[in-house]
Formats: C-alpha cells, structure tokens, sequence
C-alpha cells in the first residue's frame, strides 16, 4: 500500500535502532510510556520491542479508551441496551469489556438488540431507518471520536431525530496522564505523546509535561517508524539534557489542534465534574458530558440509569502497573483473580494491556531475555 | 527488563500457575451460547473439548481432525458433516450452495480422503423465493460435478419466516481414505515447512463487503473451491512427508496454526512477509484493524511437509489452477511449544494468539 508501506521499512527500522543503541547510555534503565493504545497496538502487531535495547522499556499507559470504562458504566449500558424497543448501538472493542454483570455480548445473547457500528452516524441512520424504536450510542473514545460524537449529535438535534439519544463516556487525555505524574512513585522518563488525539488537541496541551514534571513528550504517529523514531528523539532529548514537546507527527498533527473539532466539541459537550477510570479510580474533570443544550439527547437523562458504582476489587493495582512501580506478576490478584477470561483491571480487559499480554506471552518474553 | 533477578521464584510460581491453567482441559462453564462459541476460537474450542467431546466418549472425535476415520471391513473412510449459515446467501465469488458443497469436500480432502457422496439437509424460511432456491439448488449440482461428489441422500424442512435467514444447509460428506496419506494433527516436526495455497482472508472479507455494513467498496471474492486438486497434487508429491493438511475457514490461518502448534506440541513460526495477501483484503483489514491471518478462507489449506520435500510439494501446488500463488509462510521449531510466533515484516516478532470471539474492529 502506498503511503504506508514507507513507514514500515524493515531497514530504516534497523538504521533506527541502531541510532536507538548509539543514544543510551550503557547501565542506564529507560522506562518510556506511549499513552495511547493505538501506539500500544503498533509495538505489539510489528515487534517494535525486539529492536530495542534491553535497558529501554515501554510501559503501556492508560490510553485505550475501551479498557478504562469502569464496570459500572458498562452495568449502565447494558440496563439501557435490556430496556424493551431500545436499539443499542457501540463499537465493537467495546462489546467485550466486562461489567459486574457480563458484556454487551452477553446482554446481546440474553436477547438485547445490541449493534456493533462503525461511526456514530451509523447509529443515528439506524434510528432514523426504525422511527419506532428508541436508539441509543454508547459514546467511547478520547478527545479523537469526541468531535465525530459531537457532529452526529448536532445533525440529530437540527434534524429533529427524537428517538436517539447517546450516553457520553467520552474523556480526555490530559487529566490521567497528570494523575499518574502527580504520583510520588512515578518511575517514567518520557513519552510517546498520543497522535490521534493530537489531531483534534494540538501539541500545545501536552506543555505541562516538561514545564511542571520534566518528561519530555513526542507526539508520533502510528506506523512501527514513527513509534521507533519517537522513542529515538525521547532517548536524544534525555542525552542532550533537554526536555521539550517535539512533534514526530508533524505530517498529521498541526499544533494548535482542529480549531473546528474543538469549537463543535465545546459546543455539545461540557466537561463532567468527575469520572471513574477502571484501575485508576476517580480522576477530577476528566470526562466529558452532553450540555444543557443537548440534554435531551443524553441517555443517561431521557431514560435513567442504575448509576451504581462497582468498584474495582481492593487488591486490583493496575495504578501501579500503569506507573511502572510494580510489574504485572507483582499484582496481588494477577494471575488468580484476574485472568483474561475473568478481567478485573484494565491492564487485563484488553488483549494488549500490560496485564493480558504478560499473561499470554510472559513466558515466552522470558525466555527471549535469557536468549 | 530491570535484570536478570526479575526471574524470582514468586514469578516463577505465578507462571507455574498460568501454565497449569492453561494445559488443563478446557471446561465449558457458559451460562449461554454467545456469538464467540461460533467464531473458530477459544470460545469454539470450549465448547468442542469441554462439553461434546468428554460427552461422546469416541477417541476418533477427540482427535479434532477435519473429518473422522472408520474403517469397515479394511475399507477407510472418512465421514465429516457441516452446517452453512452465512448472511447474506449470495455473495462476489459464490453463495451458499457452493459454500456447503466446497466446504464439504474440503474438510474430505484436508483429512487426506477422495470425496465420494455427500447427503443435504436444506432448512427454508418460510417465504424465500422459489426462484432463490432454485439458483441455490443450481449452485449445489454446479460445485458438485466439478468437486466430483454426488449428492445421494437429503431432507428438507420450512420454518416459519423469521426463524432462520433464508436457507441453512447442513451436509454431511463421505469419503474414501488416499493410501498415499499419513496424515495427523499430531505429526507436525521440527524443521517441517509451512505451506498455504494461496492469499488469505479473501471470503471473510468479501462477506464483511457484501453485507454492506462498512460502506465500503473493494473488488474482493470469495475463495470458495474445491481444494480436493490440490490435495492431490500435495499427496502425488510429497506422499508421506506431507504430515498434515488443514482447511483454514472461520478464525482463519491463525487459529489453524494455534490448534496444530498445541496438538503436536511444537512451536510455529511465521513469516509475515512471505504470506501472500490480495492488495484489496491488506486495505480492508488495514482500515478495520483486523489481521488477515484471523479472517475466514473457503479454499485455502495450510500444509506442513518436511524440509527436503518441501520445495517439490510447492512447486507441485502451485502447478495447480487456482493455487499459482501458493508459499511457503514458515516453519516448525520446538521451543516455546504449542505457540505460534511471527517474525513482522518489520523486523521484529510477537505472538499469534488464538482469539476469544469474533476479531472485531478497534477504535483504538
């Protein structure tokens, strides 16, 4: 494919790492977080770890927008999807990301009308395909599928759809990553800054990392040479000594943001006072809502929710894992309580969160740093 | 990784406990039937070997072969059976006929059997189109002279409409064991060499496209056909050191190599690169964020033949119509057994795991 297939050039990769090698210095231990789960994705599907140095480790960090929905949310979702008449619509990662009571999968097989879409759109073409029935989206995604949730709730507000309706789980990047940095144990020294979020947001949000905690940031895109060459400006940056936002996703990303996703998101939405992140507890105005204008299109008003709050099992540290204090086998329930099949955290809701693929592949990681 | 001292004994201990967990026979403990018990995975494998298999007690059953051996009177033959639900009926590159009887003689083939007869069982809802079915039964007579197999036995039923979505065929096949095959989930070896016959992913895609959900438009066809030629030519070449055959349909390739790595206890090693893939099925993959290697076939196997016979065995299958662009995708090694590894195109590796459920589209 052209325009792809560039940025995954096998001996760039290698020209890259062997930049990468050249910048470290010997005996030093690096530990670099890509926020985002896309990143997360690219490092696993093409190796991206096996080309560098065993003293630089990534720790993935809390940016899969599907694995940080807490239980309760998802035990809201599924008491809408069981209302009868209602059509309920979410993409599909969400499907599987368990509640206290199951899945939206399983709510499906309990005979929910549950409907995997691929746009928010798609949803509000359902609701006006099936003018009896109430339809309703379960809004996922960081400040990258705000803007799109955004635009399809103003097209149903201007053209009068009055049976869709839309619960907001949006929320936004910059809260949790402050949260972890606020942490006294942090153990980072850098990060991938999120590309896609950084389309809608710009670069200028991420400041705060080297102003005020000293990280530097390097906003990539999401081809396995963007991922590699971030890390190598990351690791420059802490060899020059300088610590900045640098733009590595300068093809994509301008750095004052999308003006016209922004102002549409400022629009329909306002942020939520709080919100509960799965693994990492309530994070202050972290989360977005509908505004008063729209409050007829948001779900959680039009029909009620349960509300309840389940919280995440006491031994539960995916905090921790996040921060890169303890390892995912240091877990007092990793491995026990919390499997892949019966996920607690969030590090083990998604196949490539920290917890799932140690689970899955540990032994064979292993066996790769003893070779 | 920090240094060598992570490898403590807590460590170890909790990889002791997941390895047990994990060797164990699965139990099925379901409250229901969810979509991913039909996916091909590790849902699918739940079921199969934690409730039918303990339950039918047969030891040709336990073997998971594509289709079961008996042997009357010293004559082998192999029995398989399948049921055929795809939404929608007619689709680029085939329908559902086509699919029941392709679909049969396939998992005849891949267990190393000439097809010989097949029965149909056709479920109708009630207000389908005579002219629909007709064109069906057409598709049937079609696939089955060219596969070879006649159809000698068959039943019909009507349900009401909404029951099932316009037709659902069941078959079951049998067929007469080739002397020439020693073949066995369990014969992989070390060193042997990883064969497909030719693109993968092409009729999962071509059902994602045709039901037009993705708004998507691509010139992408399914691959249904018969692969009892290229069996043939598979057995003539490599006889004996051809050591197992599989048909790679829902959970695609790589769930085929999951199954295969566990039941031989060896290590599978990919290739990406070298998997030969339509441009049209990378794109769509590529914008969903599905791996091709997960997405159903309906007329691809994967072989494994020994190293020194290998080459020949490739050259045999690509000399086959349909099969031109077969390769060779990588290898089998001993260690870490029982999983499967890619080497990415990129340059580095990761495991191929088996899915829960269905692959489904990242936001992420």
């Amino acid at each position: 494919m052209r325009f792809v297939d560039e940025f995954r050039d096998a001996e760039l990769g290698r020209a890259l790492a062997g930049q990468i090698l050249a910048t470290v210095e010997p005996g030093r231990h690096y530990k670099v977080m890509e926020v985002c789960g896309g990143h997360t994705h690219s490092i696993y599907k093409y190796g991206i770890d096996d080309l560098l140095p065993a003293n630089v480790e990534l720790v993935h960090g809390p940016g899969c927008p599907v694995c940080v929905i807490p239980m309760g949310r998802v035990d809201d979702g599924i008491a809408l999807a069981t209302r009868p008449g209602v059509i309920f619509t979410c993409f599909g990662d969400m499907m599987r990301v368990p509640g206290s009571e199951g899945t939206f999968l399983d709510a499906k097989a309990r005979g929910a009308d549950v409907r995997m879409v691929y746009s928010p759109l798609d949803a509000l073409r359902i609701a006006k395909e099936n003018p009896a029935r109430e339809v309703i989206f379960f809004a996922i995604g960081f400040e990258t599928t705000a803007p799109s949730t955004a635009l399809t709730l103003k097209r149903a507000k201007a053209e009068g759809v009055a049976n869709f309706s839309c619960v907001c789980n949006h929320v936004t990047i910059v809260p949790p990553l402050r949260a972890l940095l606020e942490s006294p144990d942090l153990r980072l020294d850098g990060f991938i800054g999120p590309g896609h979020v950084s389309t809608v947001v710009g670069a200028r949000p991420f400041g705060f990392i080297p102003a005020d905690y000293g990280r530097p940031v390097v906003i990539a895109g999401f081809e396995p040479l963007d991922v590699l060459q971030a890390i190598q400006m990351i690791l420059r940056q802490i060899a020059d000594g300088r610590c900045e936002v640098e733009n590595q996703y300068r093809r994509v990303v301008p750095y004052e943001g999308n003006l016209r996703a922004l102002e549409v998101m400022a629009e329909v939405f306002e942020l939520r006072p709080h919100f509960e992140w799965r693994g990492l507890g309530f994070i202050s105005q972290s989360a977005l809502r509908l505004s008063d204008a729209y409050a007829d299109l948001d779900a959680e008003q039009r029909f009620g929710v349960p509300g309840v709050r389940i919280a995440d099992p006491k031994a539960c540290q995916c905090g921790e894992v996040l921060k890169g204090v303890i390892k995912p086998w240091e877990c007092k329930v990793f491995g026990t309580a919390c499997t892949p099949e019966h996920a607690i955290g969030t590090c083990m809701v998604s196949p490539e969160g920290a917890c799932a693929a140690y689970y899955n592949y540990g032994r064979f990681a292993r066996e790769r740093e003893v070779v | 990784m920090s240094a060598p001292d992570a490898v403590t004994g807590r460590e170890q201990r909790i990889l002791d406990i997941i390895e047990t967990a994990r060797s164990k026979r699965p139990r099925f403990k379901d409250a229901q039937i969810t979509m991913a018990h039909g996916a091909g995975g590790k849902a699918t494998q739940t079921l199969i070997e934690g409730l039918l298999v303990p339950a039918f007690g047969s030891s040709t059953l336990a073997s998971l072969g594509d289709a079961g051996v008996v042997t009357i009177d010293g004559a082998a033959l192999a029995l398989t059976t399948d049921s055929f639900v795809v939404k929608p009926i007619r689709f680029p590159g085939g329908s559902i006929g086509e699919l029941a009887v392709n679909g049969t003689v396939n998992d005849l083939a891949v267990s190393g059997a000439r097809p010989v007869a097949m029965s149909l069982s056709l479920v109708l809802e009630e207000g389908l189109a005579a002219q629909e079915l007709a064109a069906e039964v057409e598709a049937i007579a079609g696939a089955a002279r060219t596969a070879g197999i006649e159809v000698i036995s068959g039943d019909t039923k009507v349900v009401e409409r909404g029951r099932c979505d316009s037709m659902y065929v069941s078959t079951t096949g049998l067929g007469q064991l080739d002397p020439r095959a020693a073949l066995s989930p369990q014969g992989l070896r070390p060193g042997d060499r990883i064969l497909v016959s030719g693109p993968v992913g092409n009729h999962g895609t071509a059902i994602m496209l045709a039901r037009g959900e993705l708004g998507l438009e691509a010139e992408v066809s399914s691959d249904t056909r018969s692969l009892w030629p290229a069996v043939d030519a598979l057995l003539a070449a490599a006889g004996a050191d051809l050591h197992c055959m599989r048909d790679a349909t829902r959970g695609g390739v790589a769930s085929v190599l999951n199954e295969l790595a566990r039941a031989s206890g060896v290590a599978v090693v990919v290739r990406e690169a070298d998997v030969p893939l339509d441009p049209a099925v990378a794109g769509a993959a590529e914008l969903l964020g599905i791996d091709p290697m997960y997405i159903a076939n309906e007329g691809k196997l994967v072989a494994f033949v020994a190293p020194e016979t290998a080459g020949t065995a490739l050259a045999a299958l690509r000399a086959v119509p349909g099969c031109e662009q077969a390769s060779e995708i990588g290898e089998v090694k001993t260690e870490p057994p029982g999983m499967v590894l890619v080497e990415t195109g990129f340059g580095g590796r990761r495991v191929m795991d088996q899915l829960v459920g269905d692959p489904l589209p990242r936001i992420c």
